[in-house]
């Protein structure tokens, strides 16, 4: 029962994203309501610039402001509204994926567009829009969303959706939070009768293989990626397993219940050298033989979020961290930049043990989103010495190649390559100008990229 | 999960929803199938403290309008409702120096801390006594079991809490109505959020666990986490002209 005229008060935090580095030394405010948002929004005011941040997800720094001050929304976490007629559900941006399915998957509903942890935010879905596993089909999260509650950095409060600030809407989905702060998300969630998912592997023994399975099977399933061998090379370049799965029919009733499965943690940062070529190697050439071809029907958990099983599980790279790096290439020259990123991964012995390769459907239509029709690759690689030089040649790879960089993931970009990928980026800048006029919008990630600021 | 199934509408009332371990606390009581009543001072922060209980757990929810400070209005509080347990989550906490530098403003907590606690306590006890039954659950804190120079404005608030209940459990004993003091350590709130130093403190989740736990088992001290026992127990043993030269 703190009184609501009570100040703001901070917390100096040192925050990272999920890829742990960089560290920087945050202000941390952690409102529990819209009123006292703009009450901090008022006093930060001309002193500080902010950011939002939910479950810091995102692997690099859009969530950090190093020296300046960090909103986080996770005591903005309440359900407002559910109708279990039609699976549409209203909610506090802080509200995370795992909260949507333990209220609603056991009333038969689940998100309709899921990214691969459910420690992610309504809020931080909607800012990178992010994209699931059925993207090649459904899109990324903007399709199932309604519309959202945006606080301006002028602290007015828009509502925003495909008819309403239409324009706003679009800037939002994908802006990495530098429109403003999402207060609350209305979504139509999918209907389902059961909690487990079918799933068909294929072992596949070269990306040319793998591309034609696509063609040949991503429409008839709901959900389709493929982990590949990023040691394989030559005529075995890409191999890999295609994962294909569809939501099991079940009873809707007890069908519905998520199978009970304790997560695992790891207790310490790992030391530096428990993943090293040798290891990763090693891993690669089990999994692949391990996994055959064949159907099986497993949980939501496995299938949808495999890491969400070991919390922490960014610590097994040890304290100096890691990136990972996620390009999407268009359609008629996605082959060629996935090759050319692999191949660019073997020279420089950084092959990572989880990549994932994955069709997308369709062009982003917001200024600064992501997808493209083509292919999107993502890899691990852990910090260390020349890291940072190699991702920048790896983005002049997927450069030449006409792809771009996903920026939840992002971590080291140059403004110019950024400025590249981006072509739209004077009509983000529009937008975000408008509402924020006096810059109080800015993170460690849009000062680096030159979204913000006099760049 | 039998006692859910055994009386599937027991209603908690809860004083002060929405602090930090109040909601934490509504969570696990509906979680458990509690159904609850909410009582704070502003209606729409209660409301979506309920509209999110009902859409998560499905339990039946009301709010009703409570002011600590409106002594009058404690005597209607709990009109009209069948109560099983009640739990008093509201407080404030000024820094130190904030309260020996305003003593209107050290008068307000000691009156939200406390004053309001001795008249909306004897509201609770008068009801349950006469129904035989019920838990009386009231947050105090390991800051009253001991005044410390950095603290002791807060911690003199909660001391009388603390001593409030012991006197109260004593007299309701024979009548079948439980009562219990909740201590928690420096848990991680937005009471406490930028303020308590540096240090571990606790989740409201861990600290929402144990407090229901001890509700259900009708047990008289909670201190939560569990460790702040044997800790406090041995603070609370150290001779005054030792515990003066500490910085505890």
């Amino acid at each position: 029962m703190t009184r609501p005229a009570d100040p703001p008060r901070a917390d100096r935090q040192r925050l990272a994203g999920w890829g742990l580095q960089p560290r920087v030394d945050c202000d941390v405010y952690r409102p529990g309501s819209a009123d006292e948002l703009a009450a901090l929004l008022r006093d930060a005011h001309g002193r500080h610039t902010l950011i939002s941040r939910g479950l810091g997800r995102s692997y690099g720094d859009p969530a950090t402001n190093a020296d300046r001050a960090v909103v986080l929304h996770t005591g903005m976490d309440r359900f407002l509204a559910f109708d279990d007629a039609i699976g549409v559900v209203t909610a506090e941006a802080g509200v995370s994926f795992a909260d949507l399915i333990d209220a609603l998957l056991p009333r038969g509903w689940f998100p309709a567009v899921t990214p691969g942890t459910k420690f992610v935010t309504l809020g931080g879905a909607v800012a990178a829009d992010v994209h699931g596993k059925n993207h090649h089909r459904d899109g990324s999260f903007n399709t199932c969303l309604i519309a959202f509650d945006l606080m301006t950095p002028t602290g007015d409060t828009l509502t925003c959706s495909r008819e309403e600030n239409a324009d706003v809407f679009w800037a939002t989905l994908g802006g990495m939070g530098l429109t403003g702060f999402i207060l609350t998300v209305t979504l139509k969630m999918l209907r389902v009768t059961s909690s487990r998912i079918d799933v068909s592997s294929t072992r596949v023994g070269s990306l040319d293989a793998m591309l034609e399975h696509f063609a040949a099977t991503d429409e008839d399933h709901r959900y389709s990626v493929a982990w590949i061998d990023c040691l394989a090379r030559g005529a075995k370049l890409g191999r890999g397993v295609v994962m294909q799965g569809a939501h099991a029919e079940g009873n809707g009733t007890t069908d519905l219940r998520p199978d009970k499965r304790r997560a695992k943690s790891v207790p310490i940062h790992f030391p530096g050298c428990a993943l090293n070529p040798l290891t990763v190697k090693a891993f690669n050439t089990a999994y692949y033989a391990k996994h055959g071809s064949g159907r099986h029907t497993e949980g939501f958990d496995p299938y949808f979020y495999p890491l969400d099983a070991v919390h922490h599980w960014n610590r097994v790279y040890g304290k100096r961290g890691f990136v990972q790096y996620q390009p999407v290439f268009p359609e008629q020259d996605g082959a060629a930049g996935v090759r050319a990123v692999i191949n660019k991964l073997v020279d420089a012995r950084r092959s990572s043990f989880l990549a994932v390769l994955k069709r997308m459907g369709g062009q982003a239509v917001g200024p600064l989103g992501f997808p493209m029709a083509g292919l999107t690759l993502a890899v691990d690689m852990p910090r260390g010495a020349g890291l940072e030089p190699f991702l920048h040649e790896l983005d002049a790879v997927v450069l030449d190649h006409g792809g771009r960089v996903y920026l939840a993931k992002d971590a080291a970009m140059s403004a110019e390559t950024f400025r590249a990928m981006y072509p739209r980026l004077d009509a983000f800048r529009a937008v975000q100008r408008r509402l924020d006029p006096d810059g109080v919008m800015s993170s460690t990630q849009a000062r680096r990229l030159g979204i913000v600021g006099d760049a | 999960m039998s006692e859910t199934a055994a009386s599937p509408t027991r209603c908690a009332l809860i004083v002060g929803a929405t602090s930090g371990i109040a909601r934490a606390v509504a969570q696990r009581l509906a979680e458990r199938g509690w159904s609850l009543v909410l009582a704070g001072r502003d209606a729409e922060a209660l409301e979506r403290e309920a509209a999110d209980l009902r859409v998560r757990h499905g339990v039946g929810v009301q709010t009703r309008r409570f002011d600590a400070l409106d002594l009058d209005s404690h005597a209607g509080l709990i009109d009209g409702l069948d109560l099983a347990a009640a739990v008093l989550c509201h407080g404030i906490m000024l820094s130190n120096d904030a309260a020996v530098a305003d003593i209107h403003e050290h008068r307000r907590m000691i009156d939200v801390n406390y004053t309001s606690y001795a008249s909306v306590l004897e509201v609770l006890a008068a009801c349950f006594a006469e129904r035989g039954d019920g838990v009386i659950a009231a947050i105090s804190s390991v800051a009253g079991d001991r005044g410390r120079p950095s603290n002791y404005c807060y911690g003199a608030t909660k001391a009388a809490v603390s001593a409030y209940l012991s006197g109260l459990r004593g007299r309701l004993r024979p009548k079948g109505v439980a009562v219990l003091t909740i201590k928690p350590g420096p848990t991680d709130t937005p009471m406490t959020h930028g303020l308590t130093a540096k240090g571990p403190t606790a989740t409201p989740q861990t600290v929402a666990k144990q407090i229901v736990r001890d509700i259900e088992r009708r047990r008289s001290v909670c201190y939560t986490p569990r460790k702040w026992w044997p800790i406090m127990t041995i603070i609370r043993a150290i001779p005054e002209w030792l515990f003066k030269r500490t910085s505890l």
